[in-house]
């Protein structure tokens, strides 16, 4: 397969108003693919993430989307997605409309989209406002053959998924090594797979069991080294938890936002570019 | 009477950390969850499981992870399994002996809001919603709680229930059929939580050196009931002190690194 540059691979896959699933829990987010996605200023997007991060928090304050999916919306161990907040409190820079899930069903839902089904199910628990919602995300329906009531989880397929990856190999074949979140469901659910990864290898240095995408269900492949930057990659570089702490007050006030998307974001050409000028690339 | 020789967070993370037992398998919030499980982890029950949401198993950080998913947690870990699997093969099938988690408001029957402050269309405070949590609180065996005490994070009435303590009490969580028992315990920065066997309701049963009761009354949001024989929780031993201190100095130590990228 032979690899796109990412821009090239953005503009063919990516479309105004698409459902995109870029994700990675922690592990693996695809910043590059993200930023590349803002620089081509996408917008009516349905974004879908479990941990929207520091990621779609960019994403939606620079106008992309116009519809949220998702399970916690923080910066983890710090606090607040401001630019998250903002859309919601204040309908800043736009409307975003919710779907809401908790962890154990949006994963049930990548998996639900990956395996054809409309729907699947868990145990029913009288747990959560969240099913009390005007437009629930998650109905109830009754076991067969215990009489149980369960609670029906509808799939997920979103247009597009990115992933980022750590090798791909001569034949296309990408290794994702690590904390692996819902990637592979939300891959395997998806109408296209694009993916970047950090480096190109003869073989993969995978073993029996790992978890590989062959070459055939990828619409598109990008050489990305640190793609993943500020979250990171497993074996290649760890997370930058001084960003993520960072972003905090970068992230709090709109301009102070802005002026940092424009300068580290649009300013630059692409992700090596971005990495050069924050000082990481070594 | 002179300054206590520890803070407030710390005793409270030392309480909360003894409230594990070794061998005991453990799902960790993150946060003072996490500082706590690590905590007793690095003390007295060297054999605890940690389980993190990130699909991250029996892990051994040396430092504190910032979140759920750190390579840290990745590197030491017995193994690491896909989402789905953590929710469903060890949480929902019943293999975690402890939830321990935190929350931005509780009520007195120890249900949990991470969700939102006012209205759920259109919130004053958006907070960050469910993740593992409303699962957590309802399939481990019993679950911890630690939360700084105010009258603004205990409340009378929750603005949005994310997850279940015991519902509206008095037997009604187990009635709805929820697999785990519900909260044991809930550790604040002035003492110990417990509900009542019947009612359900927490009310103050421990206080730590120089707190009393009245100052905990003050600070919760209901009209707080006092167990009748309170118990005088002990401050931290200086080799649990130092262990909770080099653990968060490596963390500071860690989280500050400047990370390179070859490109």
């Amino acid at each position: 397969m032979p690899l796109l540059p990412l821009s090239e691979a953005i503009a063919r896959h990516v479309h105004d108003g698409d459902s995109v699933a870029l994700e990675g829990f922690t592990h693996l987010i695809p910043f590059a693919a993200g930023h590349e996605i803002i620089r081509q200023r996408r917008r009516g997007l349905h974004l879908i993430r479990m941990t929207p991060d520091l990621l779609y928090d960019q994403m939606i304050g620079m106008g992309c989307a116009a519809r949220l999916t998702f399970s916690w919306g923080g910066n983890p161990g710090v606090g607040s997605l401001h630019r998250l907040r903002d859309a919601i409190e204040h309908e800043w820079p736009a409307r975003l409309d919710l779907t809401e899930f908790t962890h154990a069903e949006l994963a049930l839902a990548y998996q639900a989209g990956a395996s054809g089904m409309s729907c699947a199910v868990l145990p029913h628990h009288a747990a959560t406002d969240l099913e009390k919602l005007a437009r629930p995300s998650v109905r109830t329906l009754r076991c067969p053959f215990t009489e149980r009531e369960l609670t029906a989880v509808p799939a997920i397929n979103p247009d597009v998924t990115i992933l980022h990856a750590q090798q791909i190999d001569a034949a296309g074949n990408v290794l994702i090594r690590g904390i692996v979140g819902a990637a592979r469901e939300a891959a395997m659910a998806a109408r296209r797979v694009l993916v970047t990864v950090e480096e190109r290898v003869g073989t993969l240095s995978a073993g029996m069991n790992a978890v590989v995408l062959p070459a055939w269900l990828i619409a598109s492949a990008s050489l990305v080294p640190g793609g993943a930057y500020p979250s990171y990659a497993q074996g290649c570089y760890p997370r930058d938890n001084r960003f993520y702490l960072g972003w905090d007050e970068i992230a709090r006030e709109r301009t102070a936002f802005s002026a940092w998307m424009e300068r580290h974001v649009l300013g630059v050409p692409d992700h090596a570019a971005q990495l050069r000028l924050l000082g990481v690339a070594a | 009477m002179s300054a206590p020789g520890y803070t407030p967070d710390e005793i409270m993370t030392v309480t909360a950390a003894r409230q594990l037992k070794d061998g005991a398998v453990c799902f960790v919030g993150i946060g003072l969850p996490s500082a706590a499980c690590n905590l007793a982890r690095l003390s007295h029950a060297p054999g605890l499981v940690l389980i993190y949401e990130s699909g991250t198993v029996g892990v051994r950080p040396n430092v504190l992870p910032l979140s759920i998913g750190d390579g840290e947690l990745a590197d030491t870990a017995t193994c690491i399994v896909p989402l789905p699997e953590i929710f469903a093969h060890y949480l929902q099938r019943g293999r975690v002996d402890v939830g321990f988690l935190g929350a931005a408001q509780i009520d007195r029957y120890g249900n949990l809001n991470s969700t939102v402050i006012g209205d759920y269309a259109h919130p004053a405070v958006r907070l960050p919603g469910a993740g593992g949590a409303p699962e957590i609180a309802t399939y481990a065996r019993e679950v911890l709680i630690i939360m700084k005490q105010s009258p603004r994070s205990f409340v009378a009435r929750l603005d949005f229930r994310t997850s279940c303590g015991y519902l509206g009490g008095a037997g009604e969580r187990a009635a709805s059929g929820a697999p785990g028992a519900g909260p044991r315990a809930v550790i604040t920065d002035f003492g110990m939580l417990r509900p009542h066997p019947q009612s359900e309701e927490l009310e103050l049963t421990g206080l730590y050196p120089g707190i009393t009761a009245e100052a905990a009354r003050r600070a919760t949001g209901w009209p707080l009931r006092i167990t009748s024989h309170i118990e005088n929780l002990p401050p931290p031993e200086p080799q649990e002190l130092a262990a909770l201190r080099e653990l968060e100095a490596r963390t500071r130590a860690a989280h500050s690194r400047p990370i390179r990228i070859p490109l």
